[in-house]
């Protein structure tokens, strides 16, 4: 129904799940990215360790395979001192028996503190958090790892926590997504934050057939602007951030080949050099070097894709401390 | 048996009586109906009288969209189920689609289901026969074997014959003998793996589009094919204000086709998947805010002939699923007739010009003396409560399918009584 309860937030409007970045206000997301900030330090430690989860099972369930996403989970999970158990769930073989619901079920019957869910369709974890909802046992926390094209909720905090850290003011920027956005859950979460966070000017780059149909609405009130001409995307941008190009998009005419598309949209140095001399690169990983960036681009002076790694798990933590663990260290 | 039907509103759209009066039911049959001056006819002593107080008494209603789920979907929905939920909803006739398993594409399919429905108390059941055998779009039906089996018309569900030359060929012959092809406009390659209307909101959902132009295209298509074979055509499930555009011009072009347009797609658009919400996961999908407004327009103004329900009854476990998942499909021949009223208040449509478009109007479109009170027809008949306010619940509906994306909305249009062949079907009190 319209006007239904954002389900990741309780009756009194604080978060309970961690969904999506739509609907987060400018002040939750600061909150999270001020409570990431101490965690980066405990990586830095000889103990790498605090006790805010300690006790508590995090399942990290995902019914779509990802190790990297999967490990960045885990290791933000087992720093907070939490267990954790990991399920590959083969979506496949969940097709043929039990249901997303029953599994769900099954593990919150385990007495399940917290669900890291990644899943092929988008939506999915809303399900997952309306059912707890629904059946009472909304102690239990979603966390949403990634959902179809959806959202990556955590992938758009870390990157919002990686601007911030390089360019504080959110309110001056111009900034540029480049690639594959009709298919990325991380752009959208992306989208959300820059438009929530007040940045004046959001470019979405790319060729028609990776473009939302109606990519220049898709967020009521954000300053999107299309462009198809990567040049006056970059033009005078303080941020560039890259998208990954699935292997698979070269079958179903989307794109010619990967040759063509570097050539078309690739970030070179030469492009890139029109963009602010300050701007930094980002990419959310694992990166096609060659496709959508070249090599002397992702080692250069403006990339900042390893920092986004190390801040992605201090933002998990905080997302995680927030949720089950009521408060930071 | 003799009864009167006394002390109601009653509104016959075909003819546009609308007044205080009675009606006469002898034999099965509308005697006819008067007010106070026309007086009761001649020797009529009435052997049982209902009291219409306070309501409307019009014809029963004919949903040309409705999904029975037998033979082979029992467990979504079964007969006697949804013929409980029909005469609830002051359904008295009904179209069912041949996306049955196996697919109404055989004479003794259809034999069975219409010998099945023929029980009193149960809405009247017209088969729409399967155009090509098995809904592959290959090879044609026997159609004139299934016309004698009693189907009304033919036609694909929802799914699309690819190869054009299938097509015209079935509508030539459909045409050599006069049978309507009642077709959904969809291209098959342009909604593929489509859920949602491509527009703003699947694209912040991140959800695969089915664009307009799937639509668009496919009834470009079979306008140009009807227009060359001759074959009435008439468009279900209509969705969309460029499908619109589309089938006026072709009115104005001279060409006879009709159309209808569903309850779900009258009343509701694509922000109604609000957080995925599966009971917004429909066939066609929920457009946008400008297309709904359209439609609603197009059928106060005869752009559109005909509201359904297109009753499609989902057992739970297949809407708890992500939304791209779930099954397709809405409950909804309980929420018709409120449904028309609530259009019809909120279009300024005055109530017999509304309820012609589920009564006296798919009457036409079925080529029968039907959904009016003339005297001598069968005595179909609704008699509701205008003012009767409900919660739509999972309780109150009698569909074995729960599935409605109105689940929780208050509206009015009670039933109160439902007659059919002039057996009582329905009485809200219980006492049918």
């Amino acid at each position: 129904m319209m006007g239904a309860l954002n389900p990741q937030l309780n009756e009194h409007g604080e978060l309970i799940h961690l969904l999506s970045l739509d609907g987060l206000s400018r002040e939750m997301i600061h909150d999270i990215l001020d409570r990431a900030a101490p965690f980066t330090e405990i990586a830095e430690r000889e103990v790498k360790k605090v006790p805010l989860l300690r006790g508590k099972s995090v399942f990290n369930l995902f019914f779509e395979n990802s190790t990297r996403t999967r490990t960045t989970f885990e290791i933000a999970a087992k720093r907070l001192s939490a267990d954790v158990i990991n399920l590959n769930i083969n979506t496949s073989s969940a097709a043929k028996g039990e249901s997303l619901l029953d599994t769900v079920d099954n593990l919150a019957a385990m007495q399940a503190d917290m669900f890291v869910v990644r899943h092929a369709s988008s939506g999915a974890p809303y399900l997952i958090a309306q059912h707890l909802a629904a059946t009472g046992r909304n102690h239990i926390h979603v966390v949403n790892a990634g959902d179809g094209r959806h959202s990556h909720p955590t992938q758009g905090l870390l990157d919002m926590y990686t601007i911030r850290h390089y360019k504080q003011d959110f309110t001056r920027l111009t900034v540029a997504v480049v690639g594959d956005i009709l298919h990325s859950r991380v752009a959208r979460s992306q989208l959300h934050a820059l438009a929530t966070l007040g940045v004046p000017e959001i470019r979405l780059v790319g060729p028609k057939t990776l473009l939302p149909t109606a990519a220049d609405r898709m967020i009521a009130g954000a300053p999107l602007r299309v462009c198809h001409d990567i040049a006056d995307g970059l033009r005078g941008a303080d941020v560039v951030m890259m998208l990954r190009l699935q292997n698979e998009r070269m079958q179903g005419a989307l794109l010619p080949s990967p040759q063509e598309y570097f050539k078309s949209y690739g970030l070179t140095p030469e492009r890139l050099a029109l963009a602010k001399p300050d701007a930094i690169v980002m990419h959310p990983g694992p990166m096609n070097r060659g496709v959508e960036i070249d090599s002397a681009v992702a080692d250069g002076r403006q990339a900042v894709i390893l920092p986004q790694v190390t801040f992605g798990i201090a933002v998990r933590m905080a997302v995680m401390s927030m949720l089950a663990g009521g408060g930071t260290q | 048996m003799k009864i009167e039907i006394r002390n109601g509103r009653v509104i016959d759209p075909a003819s546009g009586f609308d007044q205080p009066a009675s009606v006469y039911v002898a034999d099965g049959r509308i005697l006819g109906s008067g007010g106070a001056a026309q007086g009761v006819p001649a020797g009529f002593q009435p052997e049982a009288v209902i009291d219409a107080t306070g309501c409307i008494v019009c014809p029963g209603l004919i949903d040309l969209s409705a999904r029975l789920r037998e033979p082979g979907f029992e467990y979504k929905a079964t007969l006697e189920s949804e013929m409980k939920a029909a005469a609830a909803g002051g359904v008295t006739r009904l179209v069912c689609p041949p996306d049955t398993d196996p697919p109404l594409d055989e004479p003794g399919l259809v034999e069975m289901l219409k010998h099945r429905a023929r029980q009193p108390g149960f809405a009247h059941v017209h088969p729409l026969g399967a155009l090509t055998v098995g809904l592959a779009g290959q090879r044609l039906t026997e159609m004139a074997e299934l016309a004698e089996a009693g189907c009304i018309a033919f036609g694909q569900a929802s799914v699309s014959i690819v190869d054009t030359q299938v097509l015209l060929r079935a509508m030539q012959y459909a045409a050599t003998f006069g049978f309507p092809v009642w077709l959904q406009a969809q291209d098959a390659h342009l909604a593929r793996n489509g859920v949602a209307h491509d527009g703003a909101v699947a694209a912040r959902l991140g959800l695969a589009g089915i664009p307009v132009v799937a639509e668009t295209v496919a009834l470009a298509t079979y306008l140009q094919l009807a227009r060359e074979t001759g074959a009435r055509l008439h468009v279900r499930r209509l969705s969309s204000a460029a499908g619109l555009a589309l089938i006026r011009a072709a009115r104005a072009d001279g060409l006879a086709v009709s159309c209808e347009v569903s309850i779900n797609h009258l009343h509701l658009c694509d922000e109604n998947i609000g957080f995925f919400d599966a009971h917004a996961r429909l066939d066609p999908p929920l457009r946008s805010a400008a297309d709904r407004a359209a439609l609603a327009a197009g059928l106060a103004d005869g752009g559109i002939d005909v509201l359904v329900s297109d009753h499609t009854p989902v057992d739970d476990d297949e809407k708890q699923l992500p939304f791209a998942e779930a099954e397709t499909g809405a409950t909804g021949l309980e929420l018709l007739l409120p449904l028309t009223l609530k259009w019809a208040a909120d279009s300024g449509v005055p109530l017999a010009a509304a309820l012609a478009r589920v009564t006296s109007e798919p009457a036409r479109i079925l080529g029968l003396e039907r959904g009016c009170l003339k005297p001598g027809v069968p005595a179909d008949l609704c008699v509701f409560d205008p003012a009767g306010r409900f919660t739509v619940s999972r309780e109150r509906l009698r569909s074995q399918g729960k599935n409605t994306p109105f689940l929780g909305r208050e509206l009015a249009g009670e039933v109160r009584y439902t007659l059919i062949d002039g057996h009582l079907a329905y009485a809200a009190d219980g006492l049918a």
